[in-house]
């Protein structure tokens, strides 16, 4: 196990059994044109608490975290963030929610038209009064939370992928938001950056309070994390649960997912040629 | 024929149908987007500072020095050259009459009516709204349109209205550059070719050329202006599919672009002529 692993093994998670819910999905389904991804998802984050979304590819975690964030409107079901449902509020209200969210894509999503500091300090500009001084003072002190201090004049091209990585946490968190969504914060990293990303969440959780929604398929970095996660396969949740009852867990796809490997490879091939020949009748 | 060929005539007409109801639905939606995104950027424009989200002053600025003063080089060129040009084919075409000396009407009112409009919107759309596509194509491609929204901040009024701003302001005034240098260009043939005085032909040019005529072709810059932005925009909106989509996109924005000018211009040019 990596050195941040057995750290993150040290720091005692938190009791949440009692915390409210910050985020609370019913009977969501999204479609892509005719094609169903998610269906009739239930799910709920505590106040505080990391929560995992996990899963393969096209098992629907990213169409989940776009409904959660309000770029995907769904077909059914309600989403409730911060007790407003995102599914029924106006434009102006879902602006006035958002403030309350931070966001760090999978790329970063930085500005290539501002420097490092200029993208952090926008959600300030954007919706606050603050002078410039005092805007500049908070991005600074977010940057130096996220390790970048002295890059603030750097423009995002000039960045690694851990620094675009660490430079986006730093905009997402500069609004000190009540929920932070993460999407795939360790995907293209090497081993030591993505535990250190991992590393950051977990300071960042502790240092603002902040509830965590991640989406990755990365497991190492999901266990080092999680408080609980969520399993996701082809639309549907497997099972949530806090990482050892994922663990322990028998049911067969989930072992699959943890153990890395492909419906092909666990299928017997009398199996897979009875199914050929059913789909060819 | 075949059996088989006899069925594929009518699957091949159910699918030309099929494509060509899906093209038109598409532009039919486009259209409804550039109207939208109009009303919204006029929305912003209006309304933004009221609303506490006023558009972006720096924003809108460097889009309008990239949009005008960074465009000068290449329309003062194009501009200088065409004059030229637009004097050599007219009077080798008066020539026939033996109105030489009439090249400056012709010159006058063409330029001010419709080449110096004409050719700054196409040197716009090739350079600016192709530009305004690849910016925006790969910024949503790249997820900054979306942490946009996420941070509760309007696309529109953060990318669109800035743009659009500059390119009504600064299009007409990139189009009264090139008619002047236009008629410069033209000026410096004749007087070269005929030995009129360029005095003398500034002042042909004065009493020729109407405020009118002026106006003319200034409401059609604002309106191409427009045009090129709406079209750049929603190209770049559109994009799909990586690097290989902005591409894409660029280049159809660029035609669209030209080819909604050209018939916008057409269309201005029979109307105004009616009335």
């Amino acid at each position: 196990m990596s050195h941040a692993a057995e750290k993150r093994d040290d720091r005692p998670r938190p009791d949440l059994s009692g915390a409210p819910n910050v985020i609370e999905v019913k009977k969501l389904v999204t479609h892509y044109g005719t094609r169903k991804i998610l269906k009739d998802i239930d799910f709920s984050v505590r106040e505080g608490e990391i929560m995992v979304i996990m899963g393969g590819s096209g098992s629907g975690k990213s169409t989940l975290l776009n409904a959660l964030l309000g770029l995907l409107r769904p077909t059914r079901g309600s989403i409730q963030i911060l007790g407003e449902d995102l599914t029924r509020i106006s434009e102006v209200e879902k602006t006035l929610l958002r403030r309350k969210i931070g966001v760090a894509f999978q790329g970063g999503a930085l500005f290539g038209s501002l420097n490092v500091l200029e993208n952090i300090m926008l959600p300030l500009r954007e919706h606050t009064k603050l002078d410039v001084n005092t805007m500049r003072i908070m991005a600074r002190l977010k940057m130096q939370v996220v390790s970048l201090a002295g890059f603030e004049h750097l423009n995002p091209s000039e960045l690694s992928g851990g620094m675009i990585k660490r430079a986006a946490f730093a905009r997402a968190v500069v609004m000190d938001p009540r929920i932070l969504f993460c999407d795939e914060p360790s995907a293209g990293l090497d081993p030591i950056v993505a535990a250190a990303i991992d590393e950051l969440i977990l300071n960042l959780r502790d240092a603002m309070g902040m509830s965590v929604v991640v989406v990755t398929h990365e497991l190492e970095s999901a266990f080092r994390i999680a408080d609980r996660i969520c399993v996701l396969d082809k639309g549907d949740i497997l099972m949530t649960g806090t990482v050892d009852e994922i663990r322990s867990s028998k049911n067969e796809r989930i072992q699959n997912l943890l153990n890395r490997r492909t419906e092909t490879e666990t299928l017997d091939p009398e199996e897979y040629l009875r199914r050929l020949t059913a789909a060819n009748d | 024929m075949s059996e088989a060929g006899d069925r594929a005539i009518p699957t091949r007409i159910a699918e030309s149908l099929d494509r060509l109801g899906r093209a038109a639905v598409g532009g039919i939606a486009e259209i409804g987007l550039g109207a939208v995104l109009l009303y919204q950027s006029v929305y912003w424009i209006v309304l933004g500072r009221r609303r506490e989200q006023p558009v972006r002053i720096a924003a809108t600025f460097e889009r309008c020095m990239e949009v005008g003063i960074r465009a000068l080089p290449i329309v003062t060129m194009m501009s200088l050259t065409i004059g030229i040009m637009l004097a050599i084919q007219g009077i080798y075409t008066l020539r026939v009459f033996g109105a030489e000396e009439q090249v400056t009407i012709g010159v006058g009112i063409s330029v001010v009516r419709e080449f110096g409009p004409l050719i700054t919107g196409i040197l716009v759309a090739g350079r600016t709204g192709s530009s305004l596509a690849a910016r925006i194509g790969t910024m949503r491609i790249s997820q900054e349109v979306d942490a946009l929204e996420v941070m509760g901040i309007d696309p529109v009024r953060f990318l669109v209205a800035p743009a659009l701003i500059a390119m009504v302001v600064m299009v007409p005034l990139l189009a009264l550059w090139a008619d002047l240098l236009m008629l410069i260009g033209a000026g410096w043939y004749v007087s070269v070719d005929m030995g009129m005085s360029f005095a003398a032909y500034t002042q042909r040019i004065i009493d020729i050329v109407e405020v009118d005529d002026l106006m003319h072709g200034l409401y059609k810059s604002m309106l191409f202006s427009v045009l090129i932005t709406l079209v750049g925009v929603i190209n770049g909106a559109n994009v799909k599919g990586g690097a290989e989509g902005v591409g894409r996109m660029t280049t159809r924005s660029v035609v669209l672009s030209i080819s909604a000018i050209i018939v916008t211009d057409m269309i201005f040019a029979f109307i105004t002529t009616r009335s």
